[in-house]
């Protein structure tokens, strides 16, 4: 027993994910970013929306609510505005959030309303057996793209970089130590908070394209997954599938449901 | 002063992620598939198959002496 | 005494649901309904509540389930092609028993349609729009001032029942003016959230049914660390595969609504009392057939009106009775012929049901439900 456990509904346990899976690892980072920040049960919310990732609410010692497929991010915003006092974190897979969401995603970092929103990505659709998602890379397999997909896939933390996000952060699986801070910073961010976990999905995707089993995935990520300022130092032909992680970018901006609060205030007849 | 590992054998789906990862090799798959410690004297206490257990099927603590 | 005011259906709409403690709205901007929106813009922020404008439809009915769970009582407002893509998250709202209010301004479609034309066309989309077995609350007001009452009453009983409840105005309504005395505030009864009943330690399981079979979810940071999904879940909360609680689950779902439902049944009767013919009609259409029942009176024809302002659940036992008494029932609509096929089922064969739709951007006038009425009356029963 850890004491981060606290954070996990123990009962629930264990959870459904397959063998190998990493959504696992990535739920104990978020657990001991809790763990790290003490942050309050009773005033933290868990939202998520559907697919594997999305189940972890369910697993997670907290008010939670499992919502609709690709709706997370209303849903939270709808909790953080009604009581701005509660710490909100989204948990949602990529194509939960980048594909049915994708329009909330970015609404909800343009708004930059206080909502830490943890992108599990394994690259695919796992509950539903492998089908590409968004962002799926461009020549991988999927059921869905069984000669590989000819799609180009997002760049989550650009896209939420450009629709106005304030704390964009990328982590691997594999470090799943780092992993733990990067989310306690999105977290302690007074703002729209995008953390990219990288995590694998040995069954659905590393199989069919031959990756390896879920260790060699998660060799995969220590071989590719290079800090930001290394990564910037690359030459072009050096990048291949390697990637930045760490804090991507950060901004002060206005947070929506403190803007709100003035609205409020000039209503009532205030300054 | 030695250390303790302990492995939760009805969380563990066997997907030998800590047995991969563990440094001195003293992880292993039973016949169920659930993880065993072939050797638990040369542990290093290094965390790494606790660091990336994804079922918390495995920990690793130095043993205190009561 | 309050003062009358000049006023629009929808602006009676949102001042009911702010009088009915509504400080929450999220929405999207759609015609006939953005008035709606509007005014909460406008007055909620004042009332110390919020308003907030989403991306789309769906996220709107998104924010205020997310509002509703975190306490506050909440409002959407939306119009047919709005309605539509709201459809899943009302089922969303129905398994989680989630309180809700969606004000839907009906317009002509299907899709994009004649906009934004008077039309009644979302009838039968209000209960069955959803996937998936689930009951449905729905109230159609006919006047300026009944779209106050109808937004009140709306929001106590998706609070009462913690089920989604639409207020099916039409375009007829809700862009209608007319002189209103609201009632005061003193006079409005509303109903509270509903609170847990025991602690964490005493065992308190959210979804477990209290004696009316609505539940006691606590409401977001309140301590009690509840689970809310769109799954079938039990008294937990958590999801469950079990065959038994799932059929048990949509059993009481139907039953919290339908055990109440002479309850919440709510119609006039117009000149019914010798009445040979009725007329049964609802929402905006039901203005012109009170004007087309008193031509026909005029005219010696023992024609009397029943106007539904519940739609659904679907008032049954009222039409049996209405069925028993007269010959034949004309049932006007602004669609191809909706509720006329419940009229029917409800009637079964007690009296002769006649739709009378019309489509075609048009209302009604009183002479052509007069002229249908007349027909009514002369044409022999077979």
């Amino acid at each position: 027993m850890r004491s981060y456990e606290k954070y996990f509904r123990m009962n629930r346990l264990p959870h459904i994910w397959c063998p190998g899976c990493g959504n696992g690892i990535v739920m104990k980072s978020i657990a001991k970013a809790a763990e790290q920040l003490g942050l309050d049960q009773d005033n933290t919310v868990i939202v998520s929306g559907i697919g594997c990732s999305s189940r972890a609410s369910g697993y997670m010692n907290f008010d939670t609510l499992h919502t609709a497929h690709g709706r997370a991010i209303p849903f939270a915003t709808g909790i953080k505005l009604a009581n701005p006092k509660l710490k909100v974190i989204v948990i949602t897979g990529d194509g939960d959030c980048t594909a049915i969401g994708g329009n909330h995603f970015i609404h909800g970092a343009r708004r930059n309303i206080d909502l830490t929103v943890i992108l599990f990505n394994n690259n695919i659709y796992g509950m539903t057996g492998g089908q590409a998602s968004p962002l799926t890379p461009t020549g991988k397999k999927a059921t869905t793209a069984p000669f590989g997909s000819v799609d180009t896939a997002f760049d989550p933390c650009e896209l939420a970089k450009a629709a106005g996000a304030s704390y964009i952060a990328r982590g691997t699986a594999f470090h799943a130590k780092p992993l733990v801070d990067l989310i306690a910073q999105g977290i302690s961010n007074n703002g729209f908070s995008l953390v990219e976990a990288i995590t694998q999905c040995p069954i659905s995707y590393g199989r069919r394209n031959k990756m390896g089993d879920a260790a060699g995935m998660l060799k995969w990520m220590s071989e590719n997954a290079v800090p930001l300022a290394a990564y910037e130092k690359l030459a072009e032909e050096q990048k291949g599938d390697k990637f930045p992680i760490g804090v991507l970018y950060q901004k002060t901006a206005p947070e929506y449901s403190a803007e709100y609060a003035k609205v409020i205030k000039l209503a009532q007849g205030g300054k | 002063m030695g250390i303790e590992i302990t492995t939760l054998k009805e969380r563990c789906k066997g997907c030998n992620i800590c047995a991969a990862f563990c440094p001195k090799k003293i992880l292993a798959m039973d016949t169920l598939g659930k993880v065993y410690v072939t050797d638990e004297k040369a542990c290093i206490n290094c965390g790494q198959c606790e660091l990336r257990c994804p079922d918390y099927a495995i920990y690793v603590e130095k043993k205190v002496e009561k | 005494m309050s003062q009358a005011r000049l006023m629009q259906g929808n602006e009676a709409c949102a001042e009911g649901a702010m009088a009915a403690g509504v400080n929450f709205f999220g929405g999207y901007p759609i015609t006939p309904s953005t008035e709606i929106a509007e005014i909460m813009a406008k007055e909620l922020p004042a009332l110390g509540g919020t308003f907030i404008q989403m991306e789309d439809e769906i996220a709107g009915i998104a924010v205020v389930l997310g509002a509703a769970l975190a306490g506050r009582k909440a409002l959407t407002a939306t119009s047919g092609p709005g309605f539509s893509l709201k459809q899943e998250l009302i089922g969303y709202g129905c398994i989680a028993e989630i309180p809700l209010v969606i004000a839907n301004v009906q317009r002509m479609g299907p899709a994009t349609g004649q906009p934004t034309s008077p039309a009644q066309g979302d009838v039968m989309q209000a209960r069955w729009g959803t996937h998936g077995d689930h009951p449905m609350i729905a109230l159609s007001p006919w006047t300026v001032r009944e779209s106050f009452d109808v937004a009140v009453m709306a929001v106590n009983y998706a609070e009462r029942f913690r089920t989604p409840v639409i207020i099916l105005l039409d375009e007829v309504v809700g862009h209608m003016r007319e002189k209103v005395v609201l009632p005061k505030a003193e006079d409005i009864e509303i109903y509270p959230r509903r609170k847990p009943n025991c602690t964490r330690e005493e065992g308190y399981k959210p979804y477990t049914p209290m004696a009316d079979l609505v539940p006691n979810p606590a409401d977001f940071g309140t301590g009690h660390h509840i689970h809310v999904t769109g799954l079938i879940h039990d008294e937990t909360g958590f999801p469950t595969g079990s065959s038994k609680v799932t059929e048990d689950t949509i059993q009481r779902l139907h039953q919290k609504i339908s055990r109440v439902q002479d309850e919440i049944t709510h119609y006039d009767e117009f000149f019914m009392e010798d009445a040979e013919y009725a007329v049964l009609t609802y929402g905006g259409t039901a203005r012109t057939a009170y004007a087309a029942v008193k031509m026909a009176r005029q005219q010696g024809i023992k024609v009397g009106m029943v106007r539904l302002m519940t739609i659904w659940p679907f008032a049954d036992k009222v039409i049996k009775k209405v069925a028993q008494k007269v010959k034949k029932i004309l049932v006007p609509e602004m669609n191809y012929g909706q509720l006329v096929l419940e009229v029917e089922r409800a009637a079964a064969g007690q009296a002769a049901v006649i739709s009378l739709p019309k489509y075609n951007t048009e209302i009604f006038t009183p002479k052509e439900i007069c002229t249908a009425i007349e027909e009514l009356a002369t044409e022999v029963v077979k």
